[in-house]
């Protein structure tokens, strides 16, 4: 089964067109996008995740045809840059943001959420403000509510650029534990080589709207 | 070390503008504490302002006052809320047009709001609907067309700070929310409208102020019959008789909604961004 699959997407944005991207990510892979800045990155993950239109070509996630559904029903985690906190919620309700829309309870939520919270380490941030917190820390939340729904699929839009090397490296291995022991298929943005090479299985490179190379990253256990 | 002194001397500048902003803030204390000097060489004391606001008139119009521009602050909520959002989102031909559109009635002279409602409803679109507010005996002439007036000077001024409240929400949190599992609606509803809560609280009151002001429109709409009198065209016809204590009064009861509304506007508005 593949986790992603992208047939012929165009994207337009203004002047701006990404064009004719064919890719295909097989479930359970890591697979790191790079380019420089204005590469198209980030519109096809906003394409991706249903939040901006497609022009021509056909998104699936796990085989399923989504590129006409709501990003709602795609089940897709999604990280962005900055983290994307909501910042009139605590961490405890970041995390557990929409968890009534997909059925939960109350006390089922509040269940996911301290579990998220033990498995990413983040326990003791669960009634802090999103504002008192440290970048690291926000991308952690940030990760915890985008696993909160149970993701087929996760997208890490830059997740680490904006950290110093010490979270940069704790992320990083997060990222790459979350990945295997729940056996997503992730997107990564970066820009930086050594951090494609550690955590990517393939490396694709876009440059002015065009996916022009894919490559092996990392060696795969 | 040449940086040391250019900061501990006060520069021209920094001079000119401050003082600049003294002679203002000193104009404003000038022209509230006239009123209160006004009323001071009159011998009006605190009971006697408190005897000429309670005749029936003046309450009636008191009470008009507050009763309308609450009306239309609901109103111009209703209509800011959707319309700002729109302006601060959406992207599409013609939106530099409705922009200015929207931004007309804060450049219009009042009285020009007042002659083309009444050009409106005598002989335009609007006749129909005159008619069928008569048919329910309704009349133009009554707070319905205080409404009316109060809501396109105020309209604007609502739209404009909701828009800009709208516009401090990062985009990229809607769409977090959406894939999240949120409808737009939902998305809207739960992050959106919490987040610009401030700057809209912010723009209503200042929509209210500028409600309860409104005084040309009014004349020319409404009229100054003794049942569409508000505290505005109350205090013309008080000065217009000769009644100066009275229509001081009442000024000064102005002066404290606005300071009121004022208060209100900067402690709810986002950092930076008071109207």
């Amino acid at each position: 089964m593949n986790g992603l699959e992208l047939c012929g997407v165009t994207i337009r944005a203004g002047a701006f067109v990404v064009d004719n991207i064919n890719l295909v990510v097989p479930a359970g892979e890591y697979f790191i996008l790079m380019g420089h800045t204005g590469a198209g990155k980030s519109l096809l993950m906003k394409a991706v995740c249903g939040v901006q239109p497609v022009a021509r070509g056909q998104i699936l996630i796990a085989d399923r045809d989504v590129t006409q559904l709501d990003p709602r029903v795609r089940r897709i985690g999604y990280v962005p840059q900055d983290s994307g906190l909501f910042p009139h919620l605590n961490v405890r309700q970041n995390i557990g943001f929409a968890l009534d829309l997909i059925g939960l309870d109350a006390r089922q939520a509040a269940a996911r959420v301290e579990a998220l919270a033990v498995e990413i380490g983040i326990v003791a941030l669960l009634k802090r403000r999103v504002i008192s917190l440290s970048g690291g820390e926000r991308q952690k939340v940030s990760l915890a509510r985008a696993l909160a729904r149970e993701p087929r699929l996760l997208l890490l839009d830059e997740p680490v650029s904006a950290l110093d090397e010490a979270a940069r490296d704790e992320i990083c291995a997060l990222l790459q534990r979350v990945h295997q022991e729940h056996h997503l298929t992730a997107i990564h943005i970066c820009h930086n080589r050594a951090e494609a090479a550690r955590l990517g299985n393939r490396v694709g490179l876009m440059n002015n709207g065009r996916l022009v190379s894919v490559e092996a990253g990392r060696v795969v256990a | 070390m040449g940086h040391e002194v250019g900061l501990s001397r006060p520069s021209p500048l920094r001079i000119i503008c401050a003082g600049f902003l003294c002679l203002f803030a000193l104009l404003i204390v000038c022209l509230v504490g006239a009123d209160i000097s006004y009323l001071g060489v009159k011998k009006v004391g605190l009971y006697k302002a408190i005897e000429l606001l309670g005749q029936e008139r003046i309450l009636f119009a008191l009470r008009m006052s507050v009763v309308t521009s609450l009306t239309t602050l609901i109103l111009v909520m209703i209509t800011a809320v959707p319309v700002g959002y729109a302006l601060s989102r959406f992207r599409f031909p013609g939106i530099a047009l409705l922009n200015t559109l929207v931004d007309v009635p804060i450049v219009l002279p009042p009285v020009v709001i007042g002659i083309s409602l009444l050009a409106l409803f005598s002989f335009g679109v609007g006749e129909p609907i005159r008619r069928a507010l008569a048919s329910a005996n309704l009349s133009l002439v009554s707070g319905v067309g205080i409404v009316m007036c109060q809501y396109l000077m105020a309209v604007s001024y609502g739209i404009r700070s909701v828009k800009t409240a709208f516009q401090g929400v990062d985009p990229v949190l809607e769409n977090v929310a959406r894939v999240l599992g949120c409808s737009e609606w939902q998305a809207f509803w739960r992050v959106t409208l919490p987040l610009a809560r401030n700057g809209l609280i912010a723009g209503g009151v200042m929509a209210w102020a500028r409600a309860i002001g409104v005084f040309g429109p009014l004349m020319v709409f409404v009229g100054t019959g003794p049942h569409v009198l508000v505290m505005p065209t109350t205090l013309w016809l008080e000065l217009s008789i000769g009644n100066i204590e009275t229509a001081i009064v009442i000024a000064l009861i102005m002066l404290a909604f606005a300071g009121v509304a004022l208060t209100l506007v900067h402690w709810f508005s986002p950092e930076g961004t008071a109207v």
